[in-house]
């Protein structure tokens, strides 16, 4: 490839980032889409909102592991998606009995759940409610964090469980760990293999990026309701561009 | 505005790594690997404040009596180990002994619980979730599964292991697990555009 063709596909590059980026802003300015009418129902997240409801009435406790993002690499990503997710969730248990209990597997995440935790409970004046030790780095090993996270589901009175965040296969024993207390367990990840595991043994799978619109659809607010558009509208967009290269090979087309 | 100057910092940081990772621009870039090197340092900060929450966590355990004896083994197993690791090179005999006889075996015993709770929830799966989709999963597990085995005697099975197995993997489970992957790159996008512009703040208090 020569330094032109690599100079274009850079300059493709941001030209898309920024086209994606002008669709969410479109989207807020026209209409933003409210799950459940202008966007699918995602039964896993409407199961896992009756499961809160139910918690809360039972004075359990609800769990929500937030996996192994790491900082600098992509698996952060949904890591932040559980954060936006976490502080809703909090807001829909705040009036429960039990508060809301976080584990994490990595520093940078452990250190933001706490931060969040304290955030949510700040914006909606329950600051007495905030106990540090609510969120937890449980482990530092994949296996570690398994373990650590199972102590909780056992010991924490927990009721319904929220896995949303970089898993490994390790993710089913927790799931495993859960279903055998006859816990709710809804989760999702970004990790193809945990998302297989996830499928098999939990009792809500989100499968694909189905995980990325959790927040959207636990009421995060605007921006997350039109990425779910943009990320649509791409998603087309790239299938018109995988058809459209099939079909150009087909007839005996160069690139 | 929750936290500004935390926003601010997040914001323009991401947007100048964002930047430099698409435009060629020497100064840019230089800043990119600048910050980059930056945020290597705060995740080994970050890891070690984990471990300090991990062990404040043992610590009331262990001075509230309650499963004492198995928080005060991991308070021992943890700094036990990081003082291993400061005292002796990650290449000594103490160190990989410590992975070779510890770390690894303790991994390898959950993994084989791991196994036995797949299949187990495998056959809890039909019980569940029945379905066509369950039926084909876990038809298509068994599959992969008998053609990546031999049999006494016979060896590989005929047309499942050099056929019908690498068909499977090869064309509908990687069209699949393609198909996945496209929709969470385009999340991760949306995730860093939305932290971009400082919609997503979990730094904030």
């Amino acid at each position: 490839m020569t330094a032109w063709t690599t100079g274009l596909t850079d300059i493709a590059g941001l030209v898309c980032v920024a086209l994606f980026l002008a669709v969410m802003l479109l989207g807020l300015v026209v209409k933003v889409p409210r799950p459940g009418r202008d966007l699918r129902p995602l039964h896993a997240l409407r199961r896992l909102r009756q499961a809160i409801f139910l918690t809360v009435e039972s004075g359990q406790r609800l769990h929500v592991s937030l996996g192994r993002g790491l900082l600098m690499h992509q698996q952060m990503a949904v890591g932040m998606v559980g954060l936006r997710a976490l502080e809703r969730l909090v807001s829909m248990t705040a009036a429960g009995d039990r508060p809301t209990i976080v584990t994490a597997g990595t520093g940078p995440l452990g250190i933001l759940s706490r931060s969040t935790l304290h955030s949510a409970y700040e914006t909606h004046h329950w600051e007495e409610r905030y106990r540090p030790t609510d969120a937890r780095v449980t482990g530092l090993t994949p296996f570690a964090y398994a373990a650590g996270a199972g102590e909780v589901i056992a010991t924490e009175n927990v009721a319904a469980n929220f896995f949303l965040g970089a898993f490994g296969p390790e993710v089913a024993l927790l799931a495993d760990q859960a279903a055998a207390r006859g816990e709710f367990v809804a989760a999702g990840s970004d990790s193809v293999l945990a998302q297989a595991v996830l499928y098999a043994v939990a009792e809500e799978p989100l499968i694909g990026e189905e995980a990325f619109a959790a927040a959207a659809y636990l009421g995060a607010g605007g921006l997350h309701a039109t990425s779910l558009i943009a990320e649509d509208v791409f998603r087309w967009l790239l299938i018109a561009l995988m058809v459209g290269g099939a079909l150009f090979k087909l007839v005996g087309g160069h690139p | 505005m929750k936290a500004p100057v935390s926003t601010a910092v997040a914001i323009g940081v991401g947007g100048v790594i964002l930047l430099g990772y698409f435009l060629p621009v020497p100064y840019l870039t230089n800043l990119r690997l600048l910050l980059l090197q930056w945020a290597v340092f705060l995740a080994a900060a970050a890891l070690f404040v984990a471990a300090l929450n991990l062990s404040q966590h043992h610590w009331v355990r262990l001075t509230n009596r309650h499963e004492a004896g198995t928080s005060g083994l991991l308070l021992i197993a943890l700094w036990g180990s990081f003082v291993l690791g400061l005292v002796y090179p990650l290449h000594s005999a103490a160190v990989r002994g410590l992975f070779r006889f510890l770390i690894l075996p303790i991994g390898v015993a959950l993994l084989g619980v791991l196994t036995v709770s797949l299949i187990y929830a495998a056959l809890q799966m039909m019980r569940r979730r029945p379905g066509l989709f369950s039926v084909l999963f876990l038809t298509t597990a068994m599959l992969i599964l008998l053609g990546a085995t031999a049999l006494p005697g016979i060896g590989p099975i005929p047309f499942l292991s050099d056929t019908l197995r690498p068909w499977l993997a090869q064309v509908p489970a990687a069209a699949g697990a393609r198909g996945i992957l496209l929709g969470v790159a385009l999340g991760t996008v949306a995730t860093g555009l939305r932290i971009l512009l400082g919609s997503d703040r979990p730094y904030g208090e």
